[in-house]
């Protein structure tokens, strides 16, 4: 622009005005100003937007580095790629953790251990949860049979029946179990272990010898049970697309009502109740909505709230809501222990007439070494002592074999002594 | 803004007032807590640091995690569910995120904490804590979501309430560091048929394996969620990421990593987290989490208090594929479907909020929610579910839920034709 200004002021044809060329150089020069300034504040627009430009990159390398898609914002690690952070792990380290069994054997330890002999281990670190014959105590994993049940309704999925790698079994018994002493467990422990749970399934006789020389002997009844993840083959691609808006169906039904009500009291929790209400009445539902509007039912949500407020404890006399509250707090006992008529060992014993009684003192239950221990001693189930237990077993008696962790609340406790006083005469 | 003047405001503001007037209610006596002087008003309040660390009021008690006991053999390996029912927005507190034990949550302190990366590296490493927080860190939202979360309602319409039927689900944003950026530190083989073995350092030492392109990808060793430090019951102090995938393999109290030639076929990837089919052979190696929406109110813990006139239906959506782009609602058990507004633009991997602004007539609802996500996957409804596999799965359930709403607000868990 400037340029041509110039050229405008020097190229004038001649003429013998010299005014009128004055004027000309005049005009000229002011055209030329004014590029000048124009040119200006265009530089300064360019240098902006070049700014600007800068910041947006920035933004973007910024965005493009936090959305994990490249390093762009991290500083550069050492010349090799390393940082040099951390220390070599040393070789007891690396087999003191490095445990794991792989498919091919890989990994298992020297030793052995048959179902015979493996009979006996079961039955003392593992029978508690998982019965005797491996058939599972309560909510406890069963671990034998359930042949041919996985196209049934409700398969039974045990090592017999599902598990397709040797090495799966051996590897979880050794390093995650027993439930509560993992890690414990010898090689030949874990041979023999491995041995009764697979004769309880009839994959091996009560001779065979498990040791690393034979564990690729051994045929799983499920090794070709399983399929990889397929379903970019046979969903994602039926599923992809537009969806349906409108008139997806003509009328639709409800066909099932929640099978449990969950409330959900204060305390924490939850207690799950069968749900009575039926299909009866329900409205089917067009486009339009549904086609009636059934009558109120009796309990809408305020008074249902309503009648839990008058439930409140304060009602009650203080020994019934002391049991209430008991019968409550036990709930977190009673997957393992039984009390009350004809009451039975489960995964823990009995807790008929527990006052009293000595510690770890049942005929027919399999305590643990400090449960016998304590009996020993002479020690008994008190007032003081169960409470003291309830809030902290595994300080109480340092070895126990319950899971629990214990009573937060001293009112829990309480309440809990009173039920068992109450129940277990 | 876009430019209005006055009178134009004028008469937008008097239209709005004549449109509500129906539905606004009115007051026949003054209402005490304003025009009397309130305890609140007049005393003074809790000092500072009274709470040096603050928990919620008290009228927020019952918002907490709930368990079904009986779902379960002991609490010490167990699960519990996040009561999304009661939150908004998308991130979850750390308080009240779900829980999943195999052998309990352990305390175990910074200081006795290790990480040891061995196998198939060039050197075999351990690092510390402080370690750890020396190399470049990265800040991501992503859900964490258990296998089996909705996986009672395979059996058909169980639980009654949100919490319960997909309570199994958290979303945090996670300060750590990439997998990738230890490997390459070990020297590890990247090549990709490797597998990276992750295993934890409480009793049951849950380990998964992980196929080599997915723990290059975006695999955090996670200290940091929401801000702080993890939880103990998240896995304190460091827990491993695994955007989009099953929450069994973000593998918590993070001990070793292990390259190996392959999966190791630990119990948590072949007896468990896998499903049976109809026919009787089980899929494994299923780890993304698919596409799934719920509405989170109003469901059976949020009934419609209000009655007809403006309500908003909300609730949550996310995908192990990706960003979700789109939650349809439906009022008539998917008849008809609305397009609901997301809260935000979701993220990847990461809850997202959305909202349907409405107006209830009073007549009972069956509502829905159906995610899309940005692969144009749409979530299935349970009919198509079980044609594909059958009513024997335990895990994956991504169906469309149904609240049955009625005339008196109350949701309950149905399924439907």
């Amino acid at each position: 622009m400037l340029g041509v200004a110039y050229g405008i002021a020097t190229n004038m044809y001649a003429g013998d005005k010299v005014d009128v060329m004055e004027r000309q150089v005049e005009r000229a020069q002011a055209a030329a100003s004014e590029a000048a300034a124009a040119a200006e504040a265009e530089a300064a627009r360019v240098a902006d937007i070049e700014a600007k430009a800068a910041e947006i990159q920035n933004e973007a390398r910024l965005a493009l580095a936090s959305a994990g898609a490249g390093s762009v914002s991290q500083p550069a690690p050492m010349a090799d790629g390393r940082y040099g952070i951390g220390r070599a792990a040393l070789p007891e380290e690396i087999a003191a953790w490095d445990v794991d069994v792989l498919p091919d054997g890989r990994g298992l330890p020297e030793g052995s251990g048959n179902a015979f002999d493996g009979e006996e281990v079961f039955i003392e670190k593992c029978g508690s949860c998982h019965g005797d014959f491996a058939e599972g105590v309560d909510n406890w994993p069963v671990l034998a049979g359930g042949f041919d049940t996985l196209a049934d309704e409700d398969p039974v999925k045990t090592v017999g029946s599902y598990w397709p790698y040797l090495s799966t079994v051996w590897d979880y018994v050794h390093r995650s179990m027993p439930f509560g002493e993992a890690g414990t467990l010898t090689a030949d422990e874990t041979y023999a272990i491995v041995a009764y749970i697979l004769f309880s399934n009839d994959v091996i006789d009560d001779e065979f010898e498990l040791s690393r020389e034979t564990f690729l002997d051994v045929e799983m009844h499920n090794a070709e049970g399983f399929v990889l993840d397929d379903r970019e083959a046979l969903e994602y691609s039926q599923w992809r697309g537009e969806p349906c808006m409108e008139n997806c169906k003509d009328e639709v039904q409800i066909t099932m009502r929640s099978v449990f009500l969950v409330e959900t009291p204060p305390e924490g929790g939850s207690d799950s109740v069968m749900n009575p209400a039926t299909l009866d009445g329900l409205p089917p539902f067009t486009a339009d909505g549904p086609a009636f509007v059934p009558e109120p039912t009796e309990k809408p949500v305020e008074a249902a709230a309503a009648t839990q407020d008058v439930e409140e404890p304060a009602a009650e006399d203080g020994d019934a809501a002391l049991l209430k509250a008991g019968a409550k707090a036990f709930k977190k006992c009673q997957a393992c222990h039984k009390i009350g008529d004809g009451a039975k060992h489960g995964t823990g014993p009995h807790l008929n007439a527990v006052f009293g009684r000595t510690i770890g003192g049942i005929d027919g239950f399999k305590y643990s070494t400090a449960f016998k221990a304590a009996g020993e001693e002479g020690r008994v189930w008190d007032e003081e002592s169960l409470a003291e237990f309830l809030a902290k077993p595994k300080e109480y008696i340092k070895g126990t074999k319950m899971s629990f962790a214990g009573f937060k609340k001293e009112d829990d406790i309480a309440a809990v002594l009173a039920y068992l006083k109450a129940n277990g005469e | 803004m876009s430019k209005t003047t006055r009178r134009g405001l004028l008469k937008g503001g008097a239209a709005m007032a004549a449109g509500l007037t129906a539905g606004k209610a009115s007051a026949s006596s003054p209402d005490p807590l304003i025009t009397e002087l309130q305890d609140w008003a007049s005393y003074t309040g809790a000092g500072v640091d009274e709470t040096p660390y603050g928990m919620p009021i008290s009228f927020e008690s019952h918002v907490v995690r709930r368990n079904v006991e009986w779902l379960t053999a002991s609490p010490i390996s167990s699960i519990n569910f996040t009561p999304i029912h009661a939150l908004d927005g998308t991130i979850t507190p750390q308080g009240c995120a779900f829980e999943r034990h195999h052998s309990g949550a352990i305390e175990l302190r910074k200081e006795d904490y290790r990480l040891m990366i061995n196998g198939l590296v060039d050197t075999p490493l351990v690092f510390t804590y402080d370690d750890l927080e020396r190399f470049p860190r990265e800040n991501h939202v992503y859900f964490c979501e258990c296998a089996a979360n909705t996986g009672m309602e395979w059996a058909g319409a169980q639980l009654n309430g949100v919490q319960f039927t997909h309570g199994m689900i958290h979303n945090m944003e996670y300060t750590g560091v990439p997998l990738r950026t230890l490997l390459q530190e070990a020297g590890a083989d990247i090549s990709p048929d490797k597998w990276v073995y992750v295993e934890g350092a409480d009793a049951s030492s849950n380990g998964r394996s992980i196929p080599m392109e997915k723990a290059l990808d975006d695999v955090l060793v996670a200290f940091k969620a929401n801000g702080e430090a993890l939880r103990m019951e998240h896995g304190y102090p460091v827990r491993l990421v695994v955007p989009g995938w099953e929450g069994n393999m973000w593998v918590k109290w993070l001990r070793r990593v292990e390259i190996v030639d392959r999966a190791v076929e630990s119990r948590e990837e072949t007896s468990k987290y896998t499903d049976v089919y109809a026919d009787g052979t089980a899929r494994k190696w299923t780890w993304v989490m698919d596409a799934k929406s719920v509405i989170t109110s109003p469901s059976p813990q949020m009934p419609i208090k209000h009655g007809p006139g403006p309500m908003v239906i909300s609730g949550l959506a996310w995908s192990g594929h990706g960003k979700i782009t789109r939650v349809d609602v439906s009022k008539n058990g998917g008849i008809t479907w609305e397009t609901a507004r997301l809260g935000k633009q979701g993220d990847t991997k990461a809850l997202t909020r959305f909202y349907l602004d409405t107006v209830w007539d009073g007549k009972p609802m069956l509502l829905q929610a159906r995610a899309m996500d940005e692969t144009g996957y749409v979530q299935p409804t349970k009919d198509q579910l079980r044609e594909e596999r059958g009513e024997n799965a335990v895990y994956h359930n991504n169906c469309i839920q149904t609240w049955y709403v009625n005339a008196e607000g109350v949701a309950e868990n149905v399924e439907v034709s």
